[in-house]
């Protein structure tokens, strides 16, 4: 360490100055609308807060209202959260890791083509994309779902998909999961795309003959800082996501049926002005993205870092070649 | 190439490859069918919107939709010219902003020895699980202590810090020799003619990446518009088209719904096949240490 400071020591009594000259600007804004805003937020969540009169402090009652008697979060909330999120975030997390692992055995063309189609859904974040939805799941004959099933003689009268509680869910998570090969998708490609070549050759002389063992023992290891963002993005998007639901159904869903954390959050924060209890609801919420990040993190840390370092660096010069 | 086990990134389209392509042929057309669908929808005749049984593809593709979209805005007072211009402004001075306030940040943090940098290193990693939803009403409180409301700045300065960019600019700033910036001292260089002249030049997959980050979450944003903002000539375009949606329910406006939404999804994927390979570039960087 010492001598990485010497290194570096061109007018470093200066350093502290000049660096917050460029950091400045960046922490600025990122303090003023995120960083607050979460501190507001857990204060907040200590109060009565109607948005009209002036707060009122409150202690833990409105985590303990939400932990004891909000029947709604507990009966409907939390079980749809969970199932949502085990689906779309796991499941889409392991979908994305077996589609990047098969469009990385296709040759350049073929595979920039399938991540494009298979990226464009996230581009579209749901809400412009209602309108679709709405025709593919309209309630009456004229909907496309509703005329396919029939004439296939599936069913034999129209559904009314987005009333009926049995659907509503399943079909938010089919969108959840439909638009979910977003960034994190991307970087799983890259990260298989920039294992070293050699290992496999290694490994192909030490015995490892299926694709599926090469994928274990070598692809996975490899990449594992990749894998790690893509859980973190996968985690973050299984929780934040919410409002398909609103704009299919209205908030709240029918029975409930469709809602999840974030869609209570709203109808606290905005429907009854509750608005330090939908703090409460919205620092636990955030609380459950840092625990599962942190599980994450956990599972995928690489503790022997300078391979991945040095299999990094080997990445960059070849994707530039 | 004598080695043949290896298959993955292979050179050259073999047969092998079908079987793979042939599995994920489903998927595939799964995820392409919606947007294929409001492609064809957005240019259907009204009776081919009416027809029953509903058809799939469009038969007579027709522009009528755009037309009665343009009409429909010029009847609503407000000229749809003015929320193009709204978003445009909205979206440039965002993207351009972030971009560089974000760069700048990356090179102090990655480049830079000084008291509580690792701190602030640490403080952006977590919030890159932040969650915008969650904090609305503490987002709204600030924005109206600083008086921001219905003013375009509260369209822009919300949206500027994006903690995920900024990740991933400095993992590739970081990639930067020391020695050539070592170099760049010697001769003389500022501290920000470094981050112009050297740094800028070489994170340029990265800086594009970035700019797809923010120009997809500002495009499709309504938060701005639905919260901050009150008077109806400042709400940008998204949200006029995302109105334009839920008020026509009926089978004639979806037509003009779907024209809406594929207006505002091109320039998202435009932008992105212009700009898909510095992308996998900087994904391939984006691991967390």
């Amino acid at each position: 360490m010492k001598q990485k400071h010497a290194k570096n020591k061109i007018s470093r009594r200066n350093n502290d100055y000049r660096a917050w000259f460029f950091v400045g600007p960046y922490a600025a804004v990122f303090t003023a609308f995120i960083l607050v805003p979460v501190i507001l937020a857990a204060v907040l969540s200590f109060m009565n807060y109607n948005a009209i009169e002036w707060p009122e402090w409150v202690g833990f009652l409105n985590y303990i209202t939400l932990l004891t008697s909000d029947e709604i979060f507990m009966q409907y909330v939390l079980p749809n959260t969970v199932l949502y999120a085990v689906i779309v975030g796991v499941g889409g997390y392991l979908l994305s890791f077996v589609l990047a692992w098969a469009l990385c055995n296709l040759s350049k063309l073929p595979r920039t083509i399938c991540a494009l189609i298979l990226y464009a859904p996230s581009m579209t974040t749901g809400v412009a994309m209602t309108v679709l939805w709405k025709v593919i799941f309209s309630g009456d004959q004229t909907g496309l779902l509703n005329s396919w099933l029939m004439e296939l003689g599936i069913i034999t009268d129209p559904i009314i998909w987005l009333i009926n509680k049995t659907y509503l869910l399943p079909i938010v998570i089919i969108i959840g999961l439909w638009s979910s090969m977003g960034i994190g998708f991307l970087s799983m490609i890259a990260g298989i795309l920039n294992t070293d070549e050699t290992l496999y050759e290694a490994a192909s002389i030490d015995g490892v003959h299926t694709r599926f063992q090469e994928m274990i023992y070598i692809t996975i290891p490899q990449m594992k800082p990749q894998m790690l963002f893509a859980a973190v993005m996968a985690i973050v998007g299984a929780f934040q996501n919410g409002l398909v639901s609103t704009m299919l159904t209205g908030n709240p869903s029918p029975e409930y049926a469709a809602q999840l954390i974030v869609n209570h959050i709203e109808d606290y924060g905005f429907l009854r002005y509750e608005m330090g209890y939908a703090a409460a609801v919205s620092v636990a919420l955030l609380l459950i993205v840092q625990l599962f990040s942190k599980m994450a993190n956990r599972l995928l840390t690489d503790k022997d870092e300078t391979t991945v370092k040095g299999g990094k660096r080997y990445g960059i010069q070849r994707q530039k070649n | 190439m004598a080695y043949k086990g290896r298959r993955i990134n292979p050179q050259r389209f073999s047969k092998g490859q079908l079987k793979i392509l042939a599995a994920i042929l489903p998927l595939l057309i799964f995820m392409a069918m919606p947007i294929i669908f409001i492609i064809n929808h957005a240019f259907k005749p009204m009776e081919e919107l009416f027809a029953f049984p509903p058809t799939f593809f469009v038969k007579n593709p027709t522009l009528e939709n755009f037309t009665k979209l343009a009409k429909f805005f010029r009847t609503n007072g407000v000229p749809l010219s003015r929320y193009v211009f709204n978003s445009f402004i909205v979206t440039i001075v965002t993207v351009a902003l972030s971009l560089f306030l974000t760069t700048l940040a990356a090179f102090a943090l990655s480049k830079i020895r000084f008291r509580g940098r690792n701190m602030l290193v640490h403080i952006n990693q977590i919030a890159i699980m932040f969650v915008a939803t969650a904090v609305l009403i503490p987002r709204y409180l600030v924005i109206c202590q600083l008086r921001l409301i219905d003013t375009i700045w509260a369209h822009i300065l919300p949206l500027i810090a994006v903690p995920v960019a900024l990740f991933l600019v400095k993992q590739f700033v970081e990639q930067v020799p020391d020695s050539l910036i070592d170099a760049a001292y010697i001769d003389g260089a500022t501290n920000f003619q470094v981050y112009y002249k050297l740094i800028m030049p070489m994170i340029m997959p990265a800086v594009a990446t970035a700019a797809i980050l923010v120009f997809q979450q500002v495009w499709t944003n309504l938060e701005t518009s639905n919260y901050f903002i009150n008077d109806d000539s400042l709400k940008t375009l998204t949200f006029h088209m995302n109105a334009l949606v839920n008020v026509n329910n009926t089978v004639s406006g979806q037509g003009m719904s779907a024209a809406a939404a594929l207006i505002l999804f091109v320039p998202n994927i435009v932008l992105f096949i212009i700009l898909q390979n510095s992308v996998m570039n900087t994904m391939a960087n984006s691991g967390i240490k």
